[in-house]
């Protein structure tokens, strides 16, 4: 019988997996599998840095909701990739991380490049798995990518040591998988979907509060449904922007510690809080123990971990989002859609009387919300954005007017710098077709801007605004608000490095806007260009901050919605 | 804090022990005792783990993620065998070896080793058993004391309710 080598049996496993991209940088113990890669149909982008490789293969997760690849070498490039399995992790991300290995036989010897991966990674994959035998490949990539897609969606990491990947073994299909601990739960129990009912029905004033678990199950349609049967408005997290349209009358936006009062307030008074594909989130709740204090809570999710764990809630379901919705849908039946006409008269109240607000003056600087919003005029609705972390990110996700999901990407839960760049490098990739536009900041640019150079070699035509106040934003936000405006170390400077200038070293096209009258034109020239990465500096209002705000730790009760309103 | 015990079925692979004792720490739960051995099927390992922690449900779900675990089982006191082995030397001039030796037969303990400063004894059985022996023979003086940690199983209920009509 014909034997191939592991490296091949890898890169026909992930061929068998159905994987188009790989997110990739090779070196010295992951050699063996580049060289198979070579005669594969599978497409290997080469990232600047391991940990772009990693954000890139969460940003094609992100925007495929398929399982993103990357494959790296041993010790420093698994190190690097650490920050991504971690942001994969909290966020939910399916990934599958493939790294090299020093030989069995110098394991645990302090070998060049190597590093312990499956230990320094346990905390931070869903699984791993450190192969010694290369007959076990198949099978291994098999459940890797079973375990990374199914249930709740996280990373999986594969580590290989180089003299497994240059045995021979002989080909087989993957075997049935062999699982005994990891059935996850898809369908809900009957009796708790019975009860949700009953409490829908008699609430007065119940919210949906959904996240990503709405996008990750594709339950979007289902959402909607059934949302306008029951008249219940909706919140979504940062996680699940775009599960409803924002423009809908039931959408609520954004709540939690930059929400909008409508989306906060309507938690707090809520009578009954149907949570699906959320996970109580500090950022969402504020201080646990006011938090909707009135309401009961209705809490399905896939992860039967994340129910009871910050909320104890009075009807627990576990279950895939969709089949959850689909099986209240069916329970629903043809019962009437109840009269919220009250509730919902209130909440539209609010949002007249508490509109998100900026004040942009014509020969004033540019404010970054003003910036959002010409964006989203310009470029419209089907754009896909990424953001990193800190103020651009709530910016962008509050004046954003998001109407599909899988349109926007973002590090949520880990909170990751520089995650904008590679993660719109990675969706571009996956979607070629879509226009990926970045808002990023100029701290978190600077974390990753040789991932353009990527985008530029490869031909992933991404485009990035960083909105440049020439700070670390929000960490100079708190300091204004809570250190008695003591700035410490957050000042990047407003003059270096020129921006575009250094767009134009890596191969992009570099504009800038400094006027408010500039910024409509500047993000029209961004559009017209088609054929290469455009980077746009937007210098932008350095005191502005994110409002609302309900501080650290605080009851949502209390959230500020301006300057003005700090106590 | 309470103390609970759970019997946690785990597939018998690499790093498991790892794996869960890592969980533990991650999530804040302090290890009492933690006994792992193998099982009639040579596929799955069964850890008896005794934490420290104000309430389980959370440990045990998220004992449950971790994709080796295959089944979780949190052991009531009363409703639970549960033993443990001890070796213990104790100081033992030839003056108190008399009187230490009878508290061991007491105790059903096996004097393993006796010099010329000390006895060892080995002694298993019920946890409270074990403790009731090291308060005794703690005025003596402990030179050495090791624990295999606690292993438990589930009573047969069944049986029980029997007895009890018969």
């Amino acid at each position: 019988m014909s034997t191939i080598t592991g490296a091949q049996a890898l890169i026909t496993a992930l061929e068998y997996e159905g994987v188009e991209i790989v997110f990739g940088v090779p070196g010295g113990a992951i050699l063996p599998a580049y060289d198979p890669i070579l005669d594969s149909p599978i497409r290997h982008i080469l990232a600047r840095h391991e940990q772009g490789a990693g954000h890139m293969a969460e940003g094609y997760a992100w925007a495929t909701g398929r399982v993103g690849v990357a494959m790296v070498t041993s010790g420093p490039a698994a190190t690097n990739m650490v920050t991504p399995l971690a942001d994969a992790l909290v966020d939910s991300v399916p990934m599958v991380a493939i790294t090299g290995q020093v030989p069995t036989y110098a394991v645990g010897n302090d070998a060049f490049q190597e590093a312990y991966t499956t230990g320094i990674t346990m905390p931070a994959t869903k699984h791993n798995y450190y192969v010694t035998d290369p007959r076990d490949i198949p099978d291994v990539i098999h459940e890797a990518f079973h375990i990374a897609a199914t249930g709740r969606p996280g990373p999986v990491l594969v580590d290989l040591p180089k003299d497994v990947l240059n045995a021979e073994l002989v080909w087989h299909k993957p075997a049935t998988l062999n699982l005994p601990g990891y059935k996850p739960t898809v369908d809900a129990h009957p009796r708790p979907i019975k009860e949700a009912i009953k409490l829908i029905e008699a609430a007065q004033r119940p919210v949906l509060y959904v996240g990503g678990g709405i996008i990750k199950a594709y339950a979007h349609e289902e959402l909607l449904r059934f949302a306008e049967l029951t008249q219940i408005p909706v919140v979504t997290t940062l996680m699940g922007r775009g599960a409803i349209p924002d423009l809908h009358s039931l959408a609520l936006g954004m709540p939690g510690m930059h929400g909008n009062y409508t989306a906060v307030t309507a938690m707090q008074k809520s009578d009954l809080l149907v949570s699906i594909g959320v996970r109580f989130d500090d950022r969402v709740t504020g201080d646990p123990a006011t938090f909707a204090p009135h309401a009961k809570v209705i809490h399905a999710d896939v992860d039967p971990a994340e129910i009871g764990k910050v909320r104890v809630p009075e009807v627990p379901i576990v279950g895939d989002a969709r089949r959850v919705l689909q099986q209240l849908l069916t329970a629903w039946d043809d019962r009437n859609t109840p009269d919220r006409k009250e509730w919902l008269e209130t909440v539209h109240g609010w949002q007249r009387q508490f509109p998100l607000s900026y004040d942009q003056q014509s020969d004033g600087p540019i404010k970054p919300q003003y910036v959002i919003e010409e964006l989203y005029r310009l470029a419209g609705p089907d754009t896909i954005v990424v953001s990193g972390v800190g103020q651009h990110q709530m910016w962008a996700s509050q004046y954003w007017k998001f109407s599909q999901p899988r349109k926007w990407i973002n590090s949520g839960g880990l909170g990751t710098m520089g995650f904008a760049v590679p993660a719109a490098v990675g969706a571009k990739a996956g979607r070629p077709d879509d226009l990926v536009y970045a808002i990023d900041g100029d701290g978190c640019f600077q974390m990753t801007p040789q991932e353009l150079i990527t985008a530029s070699v490869e031909g992933i035509p991404i485009k990035v605004a960083i909105l440049k106040n020439g700070a670390h934003g929000m960490v100079k936000q708190w300091q204004n608000l809570f250190y008695g405006g003591r700035l410490s170390a957050v000042d990047l400077g407003r003059d270096v490095p020129d921006y575009v200038k250094l767009a134009d070293a890596m191969g992009c096209v570099g504009l800038r806007a400094e006027t408010p009258d500039e910024v409509g034109p500047v993000i029209e020239k961004s559009l017209s260009i088609d054929d290469r990465p455009v980077v746009v500096e937007f210098v932008t209002d350095t005191e502005e901050m994110v409002f609302p705000m309900v501080p650290a730790g605080g009851s949502n009760d209390d959230i500020i919605l301006s300057r003005q309103d700090m106590p | 804090m309470s103390q609970h015990t759970l019997s946690v079925l785990v597939e018998n692979k690499p790093s498991v022990l790892a794996r869960v004792s890592l969980l533990l720490a991650r999530r804040g739960f302090n290890i009492h005792s933690m006994a792992v051995g193998p099982t009639a099927d040579e596929g799955l390992s069964r850890m008896t783990i005794v934490v420290d922690a104000p309430e389980l449900e959370q440990v045990k779900k998220q004992l449950h993620k971790l994709i080796n675990v295959v089944r979780i089982t949190e052991l009531d006191p009363d409703e639970s065998l549960e033993r443990e082995i001890m070796m213990i030397r104790v100081a033992a001039t030839a003056g108190k070896r008399g009187e230490i030796l009878e508290i061991g037969t007491i105790f059903k303990a096996t004097a393993i080793d006796v010099g010329s400063t000390s006895i060892a004894f080995t002694v298993g059985g019920e946890p409270r058993k074990i403790n009731d022996f090291i308060e005794l023979v703690r005025p003596y003086g402990i030179v050495e004391l090791v624990k295999s940690g606690r292993i438990a199983m589930a009573r047969d209920l069944k049986s029980r309710k029997l007895q009890a009509i018969g």
